[in-house]
């Protein structure tokens, strides 16, 4: 059921811009559609991330990966756990370009004994990494439909990513890369048994929805084929505020264009706002410097001062002596005679 | 509720804007064109219908190239009682002589770069 729904719902949409498409909605679904999706992805996402920025983070989070700041002798893990801002950029930029943590993953299994045993798991990590940077290139690559003239780094990118020349259209390696990464992640769901138990619909939605677009963008380019400049046209008309369609695109590039639009809407609410999420986790971008400066917990009442243990004994030190309590400092003598009568 | 980094957040958010409507402003730099591909004047039809030349004509090429070059196979195709040399330069070329006004125009709106001109003279350039 897990699996199931979120692929009929992925199916669904399929069906609906096919059929949308081809019943005279081609400037819904090719124009109303894409703004709209455009809008709520950009809303959706910075008010997820001002929402995250509004909420307190009363204390450094020291990760407890690495050794941190002490004394001189003992050697600190300035990647894993930084006291200076040079340490946490770095630890960022490891965490942003190359998935550090993931790196670190570690399976659980049993064996006969029964033992428990812990070893290291790149499967996430390495299909991670292969379809992150894939479906960058791919949108990268998809600049050459948006703007005019077209970027350098485009005709690049380009070039590098059709240089084996396979076929004609060239065959782009980034194609076969995500395919085949989104394959691997999907099949790392249900044959591991313990990430298959913890898996949600949520998880296999976006990576059939993603699916559904790189294959429909696939078969467009190698199989059904669309006339590009009519594409270009629509895709230039959109971002200049004059879009036009311009002929019959197809229904694949319909069918593409919703799928995306879908993702663009499902983003913000969703497991992909980890895009955003990465340059807001307190764990990865705070130093680990809670010994070196005080940081006071926002919520607190200024009102309130703080209350030493001195002070504290001052206040009920009578009390205390009375109660057998032992006190730092004793009662003065003329006081502490008066107790005792 | 304040927000807390302020300053960074909202510079990191411009970024992220800024970067995912690149085309939009990136746009607004130059007046936009469309394409015009310079037709032949006194033919009107080629080896398939407009439709089909704009989206495949690369196939068209591709088979050709592979017939003509690794099975030898130069016949000529016949097509509403006109004759089609199976070539580029001599095809091809022969209604669309203008590589920078025909082939180019598209070409360069799209960012395709055909391996063609590795291997084929221009007749143009070659006068």
């Amino acid at each position: 059921m897990k699996i199931l729904y979120p692929f009929v719902a992925v199916l669904g949409l399929i069906i609906i811009a096919a059929i949308g498409s081809q019943a005279g909605l081609e400037a819904l679904f090719g124009i109303v559609f894409p703004y709209l999706a455009l809008l709520i992805f950009l809303g959706g996402f910075i008010n997820k991330v001002v929402g995250w920025a509004k909420s307190p983070v009363p204390f450094r989070i020291p990760t407890t990966c690495g050794q941190a700041n002490s004394l001189p002798w003992i050697k600190q893990d300035c990647l894993d756990c930084p006291s200076t801002t040079t340490g946490v950029l770095a630890r960022m930029a490891l965490e942003i370009f190359l998935f550090r943590s993931l790196f670190r993953n570690t399976q659980a299994d049993v064996y006969d004994g029964p033992k428990l045993r812990y070893g290291s798991s790149k499967y996430l990590w390495l299909f991670g990494l292969l379809f992150h940077y894939a479906f960058l290139v791919i949108i990268v690559r998809h600049l050459r439909l948006f703007a005019d003239p077209i970027p350098f780094f485009v005709n690049i990118l380009e070039y590098a990513d059709g240089f084996l020349q396979i076929g004609l259209p060239h065959l782009y390696q980034s194609d076969l890369v995500i395919l085949g990464a989104i394959t691997l992640l999907f099949l790392r769901r249900i044959i591991l048994t313990n990430v298959r138990y913890i898996s949600l619909p949520a998880d296999y939605f976006p990576l059939f929805l993603i699916f559904s677009i790189a294959a429909t963008g696939m078969l467009m380019r190698y199989v059904t084929r669309v006339d590009i400049v009519a594409v270009k046209q629509l895709a230039v008309g959109l971002t200049t505020l004059h879009p036009s369609i311009v002929g019959d695109l197809g229904m694949v590039f319909y069918v593409h264009i919703f799928l995306v639009c879908t993702l663009l809407v499902y983003f913000p609410f969703s497991k992909l706002m980890h895009m955003g999420g990465v340059f807001m986790s307190p764990t990865r971008n705070l130093a680990n410097n809670s010994r070196m400066v005080r940081h006071i917990n926002p919520w607190n009442d200024p009102n309130l001062k703080p209350h030493s243990y001195a002070a504290y004994e001052d206040e009920f030190r009578e009390f205390m002596v009375d109660a057998d309590i032992p006190v730092d400092k004793e009662l003065p003598v003329a006081a502490a005679e008066a107790t005792t009568e | 509720m304040p927000m807390y980094d302020r300053g960074k957040v909202l510079t990191g958010l411009a970024i992220f804007v800024i970067i995912m409507t690149f085309p939009v402003w990136y746009n607004l730099v130059r007046a936009q064109h469309v394409p015009k591909t310079e037709l032949p004047k006194d033919v009107k039809q080629c080896v398939g219908t407009v439709d089909y030349m704009r989206s495949s004509h690369m196939q068209v090429l591709d088979i050709w190239r592979n017939e003509v070059v690794r099975d030898e196979n130069r016949k000529v195709i016949e097509l509403g009682g006109k004759q089609y040399v199976k070539s580029l330069q001599l095809g091809c070329m022969a209604c669309h002589p203008d590589r920078k006004k025909f082939c180019d125009e598209c070409h360069t709106y799209a960012a395709v770069d055909p391996f063609c001109w590795d291997c084929h003279f221009q007749p143009k350039e070659t006068k």
